[in-house]
Protein backbone atom coordinates (compact mmCIF):
# COMPACT_ATOMS: atom_id res chain seq x y z
CA UNK A 1 0.00 0.00 0.00
CA UNK A 2 2.92 2.35 0.82
CA UNK A 3 4.99 1.47 -2.15
CA UNK A 4 1.69 2.00 -4.54
CA UNK A 5 1.16 5.45 -2.68
CA UNK A 6 4.70 6.56 -3.01
CA UNK A 7 4.56 10.56 -4.47
CA UNK A 8 8.09 10.73 -7.02
CA UNK A 9 9.47 13.39 -8.46
CA UNK A 10 11.42 12.80 -11.87
CA UNK A 11 12.49 14.34 -14.63
CA UNK A 12 10.40 12.46 -16.81
CA UNK A 13 7.46 13.09 -15.28
CA UNK A 14 8.25 17.09 -15.72
CA UNK A 15 9.02 16.24 -19.66
CA UNK A 16 5.55 14.44 -19.85
CA UNK A 17 4.06 17.72 -18.02
CA UNK A 18 5.44 19.80 -20.75
CA UNK A 19 4.28 17.70 -23.14
CA UNK A 20 0.67 17.92 -21.88
CA UNK A 21 1.16 21.41 -22.11
CA UNK A 22 1.18 21.66 -25.88
CA UNK A 23 -2.21 21.35 -26.92
CA UNK A 24 -3.19 24.11 -24.66
CA UNK A 25 -0.77 26.43 -26.23
CA UNK A 26 -3.23 26.82 -28.77
CA UNK A 27 -5.94 28.82 -26.57
CA UNK A 28 -3.22 30.84 -24.72
CA UNK A 29 -2.17 32.21 -28.02
CA UNK A 30 -4.78 35.02 -28.48
CA UNK A 31 -5.08 35.31 -24.77
CA UNK A 32 -1.17 36.32 -24.39
CA UNK A 33 -1.76 37.89 -27.78
CA UNK A 34 -4.99 40.17 -26.09
CA UNK A 35 -2.51 41.19 -23.18
CA UNK A 36 0.58 42.50 -25.23
CA UNK A 37 -1.57 44.43 -27.49
CA UNK A 38 -3.26 45.86 -24.02
CA UNK A 39 -0.04 46.26 -22.22
CA UNK A 40 1.18 48.56 -25.56
CA UNK A 41 -1.50 50.20 -25.98
CA UNK A 42 -1.41 51.29 -21.98
CA UNK A 43 1.95 52.64 -22.12
CA UNK A 44 3.88 49.57 -20.78
CA UNK A 45 7.38 49.18 -22.68
CA UNK A 46 8.46 45.62 -24.22
CA UNK A 47 10.27 44.60 -21.20
CA UNK A 48 7.94 46.06 -18.47
CA UNK A 49 5.13 43.96 -20.61
CA UNK A 50 7.30 40.79 -20.76
CA UNK A 51 8.82 40.94 -16.75
CA UNK A 52 4.92 41.35 -16.00
CA UNK A 53 3.66 38.17 -17.86
CA UNK A 54 6.80 36.11 -16.43
CA UNK A 55 6.28 36.90 -12.55
CA UNK A 56 2.85 37.66 -11.92
CA UNK A 57 2.13 35.19 -14.69
CA UNK A 58 -1.83 35.15 -14.14
CA UNK A 59 -4.06 36.10 -17.49
CA UNK A 60 -6.96 37.37 -16.07
CA UNK A 61 -5.31 39.03 -13.20
CA UNK A 62 -2.71 40.86 -15.96
CA UNK A 63 -5.72 41.73 -17.96
CA UNK A 64 -7.75 43.30 -15.55
CA UNK A 65 -5.27 45.16 -13.64
CA UNK A 66 -3.75 46.59 -17.70
CA UNK A 67 -8.32 47.59 -17.82
CA UNK A 68 -7.39 49.84 -14.88
CA UNK A 69 -3.94 50.86 -15.68
CA UNK A 70 -2.87 54.54 -15.49
CA UNK A 71 0.13 56.50 -15.22
CA UNK A 72 1.92 56.54 -13.24
CA UNK A 73 1.39 53.21 -12.71
CA UNK A 74 -1.73 52.30 -10.42
CA UNK A 75 0.87 50.28 -7.38
CA UNK A 76 -2.28 49.66 -4.81
CA UNK A 77 -5.24 49.42 -7.43
CA UNK A 78 -3.09 46.89 -9.25
CA UNK A 79 -2.02 45.14 -5.91
CA UNK A 80 -5.59 45.08 -4.81
CA UNK A 81 -7.06 44.05 -7.96
CA UNK A 82 -4.41 41.53 -8.72
CA UNK A 83 -4.66 39.84 -4.79
CA UNK A 84 -8.82 39.94 -5.73
CA UNK A 85 -8.59 37.67 -8.92
CA UNK A 86 -5.86 35.23 -7.93
CA UNK A 87 -7.02 34.53 -4.36
CA UNK A 88 -9.21 31.83 -6.48
CA UNK A 89 -5.68 30.06 -6.62
CA UNK A 90 -5.53 29.36 -3.04
CA UNK A 91 -7.49 26.31 -2.82
CA UNK A 92 -5.33 24.80 -5.48
CA UNK A 93 -2.66 24.64 -3.58
CA UNK A 94 -4.38 22.87 -0.77
CA UNK A 95 -6.23 20.38 -3.21
CA UNK A 96 -2.70 19.46 -4.15
CA UNK A 97 -1.43 18.35 -1.13
CA UNK A 98 -1.19 14.93 -1.76
CA UNK A 99 1.42 15.81 -4.04
CA UNK A 100 2.93 18.65 -2.43
CA UNK A 101 3.45 17.47 1.30
CA UNK A 102 5.76 15.02 -0.20
CA UNK A 103 8.56 17.43 -1.77
CA UNK A 104 11.00 20.49 -0.01
CA UNK A 105 12.73 23.18 -1.02
CA UNK A 106 12.50 24.46 -4.46
CA UNK A 107 10.91 22.02 -5.93
CA UNK A 108 8.01 22.46 -3.52
CA UNK A 109 8.13 26.15 -3.62
CA UNK A 110 8.79 26.52 -7.51
CA UNK A 111 6.00 23.97 -8.50
CA UNK A 112 3.72 26.33 -6.86
CA UNK A 113 5.03 29.70 -8.26
CA UNK A 114 3.97 28.06 -11.58
CA UNK A 115 0.41 26.78 -10.28
CA UNK A 116 -2.36 27.88 -13.00
CA UNK A 117 -5.70 26.86 -13.75
CA UNK A 118 -4.43 24.70 -16.61
CA UNK A 119 -1.56 23.07 -15.18
CA UNK A 120 -4.49 22.08 -11.77
CA UNK A 121 -6.76 20.79 -13.77
CA UNK A 122 -4.38 18.55 -15.86
CA UNK A 123 -2.71 17.47 -12.62
CA UNK A 124 -6.07 16.58 -10.96
CA UNK A 125 -6.95 14.86 -14.27
CA UNK A 126 -3.56 13.15 -13.33
CA UNK A 127 -3.65 12.36 -9.98
CA UNK A 128 -7.37 10.43 -10.45
CA UNK A 129 -6.16 8.03 -12.86
CA UNK A 130 -3.47 7.15 -10.20
CA UNK A 131 -0.50 9.30 -11.26
CA UNK A 132 2.23 9.89 -8.97
CA UNK A 133 4.87 11.78 -10.34
CA UNK A 134 4.76 15.58 -8.46
CA UNK A 135 7.12 16.55 -11.49
CA UNK A 136 4.04 16.85 -14.06
CA UNK A 137 2.32 19.28 -11.98
CA UNK A 138 5.74 21.89 -12.55
CA UNK A 139 6.01 20.44 -16.10
CA UNK A 140 2.81 21.63 -17.19
CA UNK A 141 2.83 24.99 -15.38
CA UNK A 142 6.09 26.00 -17.03
CA UNK A 143 5.60 24.72 -20.69
CA UNK A 144 2.36 26.98 -20.10
CA UNK A 145 4.31 29.78 -18.64
CA UNK A 146 7.16 29.85 -21.56
CA UNK A 147 4.14 30.12 -24.23
CA UNK A 148 2.78 32.68 -22.12
CA UNK A 149 5.95 34.84 -22.14
CA UNK A 150 6.18 34.54 -25.49
CA UNK A 151 2.71 35.21 -26.81
CA UNK A 152 3.13 38.54 -24.52
CA UNK A 153 6.01 39.55 -26.04
CA UNK A 154 4.67 38.98 -29.78
CA UNK A 155 1.08 40.66 -28.64
CA UNK A 156 3.08 43.36 -27.44
CA UNK A 157 6.11 44.26 -30.51
CA UNK A 158 2.27 43.43 -33.05
CA UNK A 159 0.77 46.20 -31.29
CA UNK A 160 3.38 48.52 -31.94
CA UNK A 161 3.10 48.43 -35.64
CA UNK A 162 -0.68 48.43 -35.94
CA UNK A 163 -2.12 51.41 -34.01
CA UNK A 164 -5.68 50.26 -32.73
CA UNK A 165 -8.37 53.50 -33.38
CA UNK A 166 -10.95 53.45 -30.02
CA UNK A 167 -14.18 51.94 -30.43
CA UNK A 168 -12.97 48.85 -32.41
CA UNK A 169 -14.30 45.52 -32.39
CA UNK A 170 -11.17 43.77 -31.34
CA UNK A 171 -10.95 46.12 -27.83
CA UNK A 172 -14.22 43.56 -27.19
CA UNK A 173 -11.13 40.97 -26.72
CA UNK A 174 -10.49 41.64 -22.69
CA UNK A 175 -14.47 41.34 -22.16
CA UNK A 176 -14.86 38.11 -24.05
CA UNK A 177 -11.82 36.94 -22.51
CA UNK A 178 -13.51 37.33 -18.87
CA UNK A 179 -17.01 35.89 -20.47
CA UNK A 180 -15.17 33.07 -21.68
CA UNK A 181 -13.78 32.72 -18.05
CA UNK A 182 -16.72 33.24 -16.40
CA UNK A 183 -18.50 29.52 -18.52
CA UNK A 184 -16.37 27.07 -16.45
CA UNK A 185 -17.17 28.50 -13.54
CA UNK A 186 -20.92 28.35 -13.33
CA UNK A 187 -22.08 26.47 -11.02
CA UNK A 188 -25.86 26.35 -12.29
CA UNK A 189 -28.48 28.89 -11.25
CA UNK A 190 -29.48 27.59 -7.29
CA UNK A 191 -25.31 28.19 -6.81
CA UNK A 192 -24.85 31.52 -9.26
CA UNK A 193 -27.41 33.74 -10.40
CA UNK A 194 -28.14 35.60 -7.73
CA UNK A 195 -24.95 36.19 -6.70
CA UNK A 196 -23.93 37.09 -10.21
CA UNK A 197 -26.64 39.52 -11.12
CA UNK A 198 -26.09 41.19 -7.51
CA UNK A 199 -22.45 41.42 -8.56
CA UNK A 200 -22.87 43.04 -12.01
CA UNK A 201 -26.21 45.12 -10.68
CA UNK A 202 -24.09 46.97 -7.83
CA UNK A 203 -20.71 47.33 -10.39
CA UNK A 204 -23.31 48.92 -12.60
CA UNK A 205 -24.75 51.16 -9.83
CA UNK A 206 -21.20 51.99 -8.45
CA UNK A 207 -19.64 53.50 -11.80
CA UNK A 208 -23.11 55.54 -12.33
CA UNK A 209 -22.71 57.04 -8.95
CA UNK A 210 -19.32 58.13 -10.15
CA UNK A 211 -16.76 56.13 -7.82
CA UNK A 212 -13.33 55.84 -9.18
CA UNK A 213 -11.73 52.49 -10.76
CA UNK A 214 -11.47 49.88 -9.16
CA UNK A 215 -14.39 50.74 -6.75
CA UNK A 216 -17.54 49.88 -8.82
CA UNK A 217 -15.52 46.45 -9.21
CA UNK A 218 -14.93 45.83 -5.67
CA UNK A 219 -18.43 46.56 -4.44
CA UNK A 220 -19.61 44.88 -6.83
CA UNK A 221 -17.14 41.36 -5.99
CA UNK A 222 -17.91 41.68 -2.59
CA UNK A 223 -21.34 42.43 -2.77
CA UNK A 224 -22.22 39.28 -5.09
CA UNK A 225 -19.66 37.14 -2.81
CA UNK A 226 -21.27 37.84 0.54
CA UNK A 227 -24.71 37.01 -0.80
CA UNK A 228 -23.72 34.22 -2.40
CA UNK A 229 -21.83 32.70 1.04
CA UNK A 230 -24.68 33.97 3.01
CA UNK A 231 -27.01 31.89 0.57
CA UNK A 232 -25.10 28.77 0.71
CA UNK A 233 -24.64 29.07 4.31
CA UNK A 234 -28.19 29.68 5.04
CA UNK A 235 -29.16 26.51 2.63
CA UNK A 236 -27.04 24.32 4.87
CA UNK A 237 -28.56 25.41 7.78
CA UNK A 238 -31.87 24.74 6.44
CA UNK A 239 -31.03 21.15 4.60
CA UNK A 240 -30.33 20.24 8.32
CA UNK B 1 12.80 50.05 -23.87
CA UNK B 2 13.44 50.64 -19.95
CA UNK B 3 11.42 49.59 -16.95
CA UNK B 4 10.35 52.53 -15.07
CA UNK B 5 9.89 52.63 -11.05
CA UNK B 6 6.44 53.45 -10.28
CA UNK B 7 5.63 50.25 -12.96
CA UNK B 8 8.14 48.30 -11.37
CA UNK B 9 6.97 48.39 -7.74
CA UNK B 10 3.38 47.83 -9.76
CA UNK B 11 4.31 44.93 -11.26
CA UNK B 12 6.16 43.75 -8.19
CA UNK B 13 3.19 44.31 -5.70
CA UNK B 14 0.93 42.19 -8.13
CA UNK B 15 3.85 39.46 -8.43
CA UNK B 16 4.36 39.01 -4.20
CA UNK B 17 0.20 39.12 -3.84
CA UNK B 18 -0.05 36.57 -6.57
CA UNK B 19 2.72 34.16 -5.20
CA UNK B 20 1.42 34.72 -1.80
CA UNK B 21 -2.26 33.19 -2.75
CA UNK B 22 -0.46 30.34 -4.48
CA UNK B 23 1.82 29.48 -1.69
CA UNK B 24 0.27 30.62 0.86
CA UNK B 25 -3.08 29.42 -0.04
CA UNK B 26 -1.49 25.82 0.30
CA UNK B 27 0.59 26.58 3.42
CA UNK B 28 -1.96 28.27 5.10
CA UNK B 29 -5.26 26.17 4.33
CA UNK B 30 -3.63 23.08 4.85
CA UNK B 31 -2.84 23.87 8.10
CA UNK B 32 -5.72 26.17 9.30
CA UNK B 33 -9.35 25.93 8.03
CA UNK B 34 -10.86 29.83 7.87
CA UNK B 35 -14.48 30.21 8.78
CA UNK B 36 -17.25 28.76 6.88
CA UNK B 37 -18.41 32.29 5.80
CA UNK B 38 -14.91 33.55 4.56
CA UNK B 39 -14.96 30.24 2.90
CA UNK B 40 -17.57 30.30 0.51
CA UNK B 41 -17.23 33.84 0.05
CA UNK B 42 -13.39 32.51 -1.61
CA UNK B 43 -15.44 29.89 -3.86
CA UNK B 44 -17.59 32.91 -4.86
CA UNK B 45 -14.89 35.64 -5.32
CA UNK B 46 -14.08 34.52 -9.28
CA UNK B 47 -17.31 34.39 -10.69
CA UNK B 48 -18.85 37.66 -8.85
CA UNK B 49 -15.46 39.46 -9.98
CA UNK B 50 -15.37 39.01 -13.80
CA UNK B 51 -19.07 39.68 -13.82
CA UNK B 52 -18.57 42.86 -11.65
CA UNK B 53 -15.98 43.41 -14.32
CA UNK B 54 -18.15 42.80 -17.67
CA UNK B 55 -21.26 44.42 -16.84
CA UNK B 56 -20.84 48.16 -16.94
CA UNK B 57 -18.63 47.32 -20.83
CA UNK B 58 -21.67 44.99 -21.78
CA UNK B 59 -24.36 47.16 -20.67
CA UNK B 60 -22.59 50.43 -22.80
CA UNK B 61 -21.91 48.49 -25.55
CA UNK B 62 -25.23 47.77 -26.44
CA UNK B 63 -26.51 45.54 -28.84
CA UNK B 64 -23.33 44.23 -30.94
CA UNK B 65 -21.73 44.01 -27.53
CA UNK B 66 -23.93 41.36 -26.36
CA UNK B 67 -24.02 39.68 -29.76
CA UNK B 68 -20.29 39.17 -28.80
CA UNK B 69 -20.88 38.17 -25.36
CA UNK B 70 -23.50 35.36 -27.00
CA UNK B 71 -21.12 33.56 -29.31
CA UNK B 72 -18.29 33.19 -26.71
CA UNK B 73 -20.74 31.70 -24.31
CA UNK B 74 -21.90 29.59 -27.28
CA UNK B 75 -18.11 28.90 -28.15
CA UNK B 76 -16.94 28.34 -24.76
CA UNK B 77 -19.85 25.75 -23.94
CA UNK B 78 -18.96 23.75 -26.92
CA UNK B 79 -15.76 23.67 -27.09
CA UNK B 80 -13.93 24.86 -24.18
CA UNK B 81 -11.89 27.57 -25.81
CA UNK B 82 -10.84 30.59 -24.32
CA UNK B 83 -8.70 31.51 -27.53
CA UNK B 84 -11.52 30.32 -29.94
CA UNK B 85 -14.20 31.80 -27.86
CA UNK B 86 -12.23 35.26 -28.25
CA UNK B 87 -11.80 35.22 -31.88
CA UNK B 88 -15.71 34.22 -32.05
CA UNK B 89 -16.47 36.74 -29.67
CA UNK B 90 -14.69 39.76 -31.80
CA UNK B 91 -16.17 38.56 -34.96
CA UNK B 92 -19.61 38.74 -33.79
CA UNK B 93 -19.13 42.34 -32.55
CA UNK B 94 -17.43 43.20 -36.10
CA UNK B 95 -20.63 41.70 -37.62
CA UNK B 96 -23.30 43.28 -35.00
CA UNK B 97 -21.51 46.76 -35.94
CA UNK B 98 -21.40 46.66 -39.66
CA UNK B 99 -25.09 45.29 -39.97
CA UNK B 100 -26.05 47.75 -37.44
CA UNK B 101 -24.10 50.45 -39.42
Amino acid sequence: MSERMKITFTRHGVLRGARASLPLWIGMVPFGLVIGVLADAKGLTFLEAVLMSAIVYAGAAQLLVLELWTDPAPILAATIAAFVVNIRMAPMGAAMAPWLDKLRGWKLWGTLATLVDHSFALAVAEQRQGGRDAGYLLGVGVGLWVAWVICVGLGHLGGSLVRVPPGHPLFFASVAAFVSILVPLWRGPRVDLAPWVVAGCVAIAAQRAGLPMPLPLLCGTFAGAALGAWLELRGRGVAR
Amino acid sequence: MEIRGDVLLAILGMALVTYACRAGGYAVLRAVRPPAFVEAMLRHLPGCLFVAYCAPPLLAGALPAWFGALAVVLVQVYLRNIGVAICAGVAAVWLGQWALG
